[in-house]
């Protein structure tokens, strides 16, 4: 890349203003990086590998409709169920009923389940050992400084004990960890309590279990067992829907927002207004160097050579302020996320980002170079040495 | 054999909107190999751009012009590129440097063209500048060099491809009468030690002495005054 | 310019700002009368307008560069209007769903309806509490009801696609509770019969809610008899009587809240009072207004923070954008400006109508960026999992008078910031370099 040289000197001929063009660019891949991750984050949660091998059964119902426990063992029955498990919602808050800890009561074997889940064999026993005994998830730990040992309050914003109240406690016995943060960062928030202990205090339950979760063993045979897991019930009082574990997170984001919609409209319009700016300037640029791309020419460049010079600059603009800003959004994320307090799960920016990212700044970069790059292909050596 | 530059029977007519301009009627010269030959006249006779047609710039309206027995009149824009390229060097009035390269890169410029690694065209850009007497300024951007440096930086970045033929348009315009001297100078160094083929363009006739013969042109016809 | 200068026009800046940021619009009106009238009464007054006058004349001659701040700005007030108008139609649609004068009274420590559970006994004691209003045969305007979700096929899914719909089993009172409520077409359910009303909002999201149609919740097949209209959270409901919704959850006898009917607002209090120092009752209340206030709080401050960190980022793009277009325009016209100061215009005039003619380009890309967002966006239906229901929840978005206000204040503001450092530059051009500089 003999060239570099010259069009790196070229972009830089102005100082002042490549910089400010580079500073409005960093501010529009900085906005692409973090609205892109939250996208990516929206449909990748819940799409792993291990989901797929997973179903979920809820009430017909409703979601919040329980279900008899019973019914695990029906469903273990199933031919291609490898294993079955439950949990039971617990409207787990720390402190203030506003202060939401996702919180679920399950049996001892729930974990089985979800392999991706990175829990020590210790702690595990120590977990199914123990009544009272609770896993959290990491981030939860680090948010409230929860440790391994704590004997922590936690209220359940619907299930008061046997004396009414709903205050509870619980032994923290070991710290979770997702393996894989962007499908499965949920779990570092992630409050798992004993299904026994929670049933046996709170006179609303009832032995009712909330959702089942199966594994099966072959992934291409899941819808077939689902249908069977739903045959189990029908037309029985406890009627089931059952799902892959994909298809149920789809549809409950899709309900959340179309977040598709609104980022790529924000987006349209930042990339518009861009176009508009690095095109301005790129037009200015090549304005004022008529009599330097002249002589380029009267030296030997060829038109075409000339064209591409230019392109290249402009693409050179866009890539350097397009990396500078998706490395910012690369490093402000993890920040965002803090901040929001565990509200939004905001995995670091993917692959996949930065290939659409730099797609983005190669397209734009030719669409701002286009007209100023043909303008110095048409270029007159006479006309312009003469100053016409 | 031919000359080293034919132009024959060459006319060119520019058009303005509706008007038709006609700059040169029916020019016929030739240039031997190792002339240094000056151009004058009056502004608007179309000197310059008798110029720019040999030295492959600009293309004649009707007639022939043949440069080291290649029919340039013929070229297309690419192939007129590639051959200014290897033939021809260019001096401008306004020296046309790069601002922001420094004197090394702008000679080396041209030898972005070639094939040659990155080492040889450093060494062919000292060379040059060491020819025209820069060796010492070669870190140095246009805006740090006076006028006069800057034409020879110019003249260097003319001679790194080792052309056969040189074009000057008004090499000396802008300069005060030491630096033109010593541009001058050069180009008659360049002429007469390294055979390197000169055409210029000027309107002082101090500068048209240090030239071998000089032409005239009015009103876009040649008018032969010999040297004596 | 001397590093002084440039920590003093920031520090302006950051002055400035704070102030432009709490000013109201009757501030900005003020301001703008008092720049108009030192424009047309004081010698450099006319000077600056003079000079402003010079550079707007030329604009044409300059469209491309003026467009750049026109569109920039354009589509930064744009973004932040529509984002804004999300948060608050959002807003206002669960706010209007409350009054001050109807209470509703959960289980005590309930984050929302949805989580509290009553018992029978506190449901008959609550709906006898004194204060609430009675109707003309004596019955207290009370509903007890009860809340549970349905999952409905959605009505531009998938084919397998659910989504979840929040029921609403309410007593018989309910239509004396809410008059704002109106049947629109069919009629109402009958109590104790398994029929439901859909809200209009409902309707538009989930397929199938048509009057006549029968749908299935759970075993158990359902008719819809009516469509109603609201104009609040509430249209995004199902309705249906109570007794027969709890049948189908079996919730038996238990319910979610108590909604109620005060004689008048100054009532709460008492009625608030009453019910708290019930040993019996542990119990939350409050009024609608209050209750719909809060639960809003959450996601429509998100929708804030979202709207306002976009619009920010975009600024902050746009104002760059700015500052290049004008130091590139002061640059262009050196030789005029320079030329005037030689006559006698002093620094303050060029100043002042450099920054004019930068904050009309930009008031000019706000009001448009306002129209964009007002024309696109006002009124267009909008539709999330509210918080603290178990339903989709419809709204509009909502371009409201403060809202343009805000986006023009943002316009404004960039304006300024991208105009103040170039027009202090053009104030400050050595007047012999400029005419120099052919």
């Amino acid at each position: 890349m003999k060239y570099m040289h010259l069009i790196w000197a070229s972009l830089f001929r102005r100082k002042t203003r490549t910089v400010l063009t580079l500073v409005s660019i960093v501010a529009a891949f900085l906005l692409f990086g973090l609205l892109d991750a939250v996208r990516t984050s929206f449909n990748q949660a819940g799409q792993s590998a291990n989901g797929a091998q997973r179903l979920q059964t809820g009430a017909k119902l409703s979601f919040i409709q329980p279900l008899p426990q019973s019914l695990g063992a029906q469903i273990a029955q199933v031919a291609g169920v490898k294993m079955v498990t439950y949990a039971n919602w617990f409207g787990g808050a720390y402190q203030d009923p506003h202060n939401q800890v996702f919180s679920f009561a399950v049996p001892p074997n729930y974990l089985d389940a979800f392999p991706e889940v990175e829990v020590s064999g210790g702690e595990r026993k120590a977990f199914e050992e123990k009544r009272t005994g609770a896993l959290v998830g990491e981030q939860l730990a680090q948010r409230f400084k929860w440790k391994v040992g704590d004997r922590v309050p936690l209220q359940s914003t619907i299930f008061p004990d046997q004396q009414g109240s709903k205050n509870w406690s619980f032994d923290i016995v070991g710290i979770m960890r997702a393996k894989d943060k962007k499908t499965s960062g949920f779990w570092d928030q992630l409050f798992l309590l004993h299904w026994k202990y929670f049933d046996e205090t709170t006179p609303y339950n009832r032995g009712q279990v909330g959702w089942y979760v199966t594994r099966v063993n072959d992934v291409n045979q899941a819808d077939r067992v689902a249908k069977a897991i739903d045959a189990l019930s029908v037309n029985s009082d406890h009627e089931t829907r059952t799902q892959t574990e994909q298809a149920a997170t789809a549809s409950w984001m899709k309900q959340l927002a179309d977040i598709g919609l609104i980022v790529g409209s924000i987006m349209g319009a930042v990339f518009f207004t861009l176009l508009l700016l690095s095109g301005n300037t790129m037009m200015q640029a090549v304005r004022e160097r008529t009599s330097e791309i002249a002589v380029l020419k009267t030296i030997g460049f060829s038109n075409r050579g000339v064209m591409a010079m230019v392109l290249a600059e402009s693409l050179l603009l866009l890539l350097l302020g397009g990396i500078l800003g998706l490395a910012l959004a690369t490093t402000l994320i993890p920040i965002v996320a803090g901040a929001s307090g565990g509200m939004l799960n905001l995995p670091v920016l993917g692959a996949d980002s930065w290939a659409l990212g730099i797609v983005l700044m190669a397209l734009i970069g030719t669409l701002v170079g286009a007209l100023p790059a043909l303008s110095a292909m048409r270029l007159n050596i006479v006309d312009a040495l003469a100053g016409r | 054999m031919g000359k080293f530059i034919e132009v024959r029977d060459v006319s060119k007519v520019y058009e303005r909107g509706k008007q038709k301009v006609e700059v040169l009627h029916h020019v016929d010269l030739d240039v031997e190999q190792g002339d240094f030959l000056a151009l004058m006249g009056p502004s608007g006779s179309g000197k310059t751009t008798l110029l720019n047609m040999i030295g492959g710039l600009d293309r004649p309206t009707a007639g022939s012009i043949s440069v080291g027995g290649q029919r340039i009149d013929q070229l297309g824009a690419n192939l007129l590129a590639t051959w200014r390229a290897a033939k021809v060097g260019f001096v401008f009035q306004l020296y046309n440097l790069m601002p922001m390269l420094t004197a090394q890169r702008n000679v080396e410029l041209p030898l972005l063209l070639t094939k040659l690694s990155s080492a040889e065209r450093r060494k062919r850009a000292s060379i040059a500048l060491q020819l025209v007497g820069l060796a010492d300024r070669a870190g140095h951007k246009p805006g740090e060099l006076s006028g006069g440096q800057q034409q020879r930086t110019s003249i260097a970045r003319s001679i790194v491809s080792d052309p056969m033929l040189l074009v000057c348009d008004e090499p000396t315009g802008d300069l005060d009468r030491q630096s033109a001297e010593e541009v001058l100078g050069l180009l008659r160094a360049l002429n007469a030690d390294h055979g390197k083929t000169i055409v210029m363009v000027t309107h002082d006739p101090k500068a048209a002495e240090y030239a071998k013969r000089t032409l005239h042109l009015e009103k876009g016809t040649l008018v032969e005054r010999a040297v004596a | 310019m001397g590093i002084l200068l440039n920590v003093v026009l920031l520090l302006v800046l950051a002055a400035s700002l704070a102030v432009w940021v709490i000013l109201p619009w009757p501030g900005a009106v003020v301001l703008v009368a008092l720049l108009a009238a030192w424009l047309v009464l004081t010698r450099r007054g006319r000077q600056a307008g003079s000079v402003a006058n010079v550079g707007i004349s030329t604009l044409p001659q300059r469209l491309g560069a003026s467009a750049v701040i026109v569109v920039g700005i354009a589509g930064v007030v744009g973004v932040l209007v529509a984002l804004l108008a999300m948060a608050e139609g959002y807003n206002q649609t669960l706010r209007r769903t409350g009054s001050a004068d109807t209470v509703i009274v959960m289980r005590g420590a309930s984050a929302s309806e949805v989580m509290s559970v009553l018992d029978q006994n506190s449901v008959t004691l609550i709906a006898q509490t004194p204060g609430i209003v009675r109707d003309a045969k004596g019955e207290p305007i009370a509903s007890s009801e009860i809340v549970v979700a349905a999952n409905l096929p959605l009505k531009n899914g998938g084919a397998d696609e659910e989504g979840s719909v929040q029921l609403r089993g309410v007593g018989s009172q309910v239509w004396a509770l809410r008059p704002q409520v109106k049947i629109i077409s069919g009629r109402r359910f009958q109590p104790g019969l398994r029929e439901l009303i859909v809200g209009r909002g409902a309707a538009r999201q989930f397929a199938g809610l048509v009057p006549g149609q029968e749908i299935r919740l759970g075993n158990q097949v359902w008719t819809v008899v009516g469509t109603f209209a609201s104009d609040d959270a509430m249209e995004s409901e199902l309705w249906g009587d109570a007794n027969a919704v709890a049948d189908t959850y079996q919730r038996g006898n238990s319910r979610a809240s108590v909604n109620a009917r005060l004689s008048d607002p100054s009532a709460f209090g008492a009625f608030k009072t009453t019910l708290e120092s019930n040993p019996q009752l542990k119990v939350d209340v409050a009024t609608t207004l209050d209750y719909f206030d809060k639960q809003s709080e959450g996601m429509t401050k998100v929708i804030r923070v979202m709207g306002i960190t976009v619009g920010a980022i975009m600024a902050i793009g746009a104002m760059f954008g700015a500052l290049n277009t004008m130091f590139a325009a002061v640059a262009a016209r050196a030789r005029e400006i320079a030329t005037l100061r030689a006559i006698g215009f002093t620094g303050l005039p060029v100043v002042v109508a450099v920054l004019l003619e930068t904050m009309l380009l930009a008031l000019l890309g706000g009001a448009i960026g306002c129209l964009v967002a007002w024309l696109l966006f006002n009124g267009r239906g909008a539709s999330t999992l509210a918080a603290g229901t178990v339903g989709q929840l419809s709204f509009a978005l909502q371009v409201t008078p403060e809202l343009l206000w805000t986006g023009l204040k943002w316009a404004l503001a960039i304006g300024f910031m991208g105009g103040l450092f170039p027009a202090v530059r053009a104030a400050r051009l050595p007047v012999t370099a400029a005419l120099r500089e052919l």
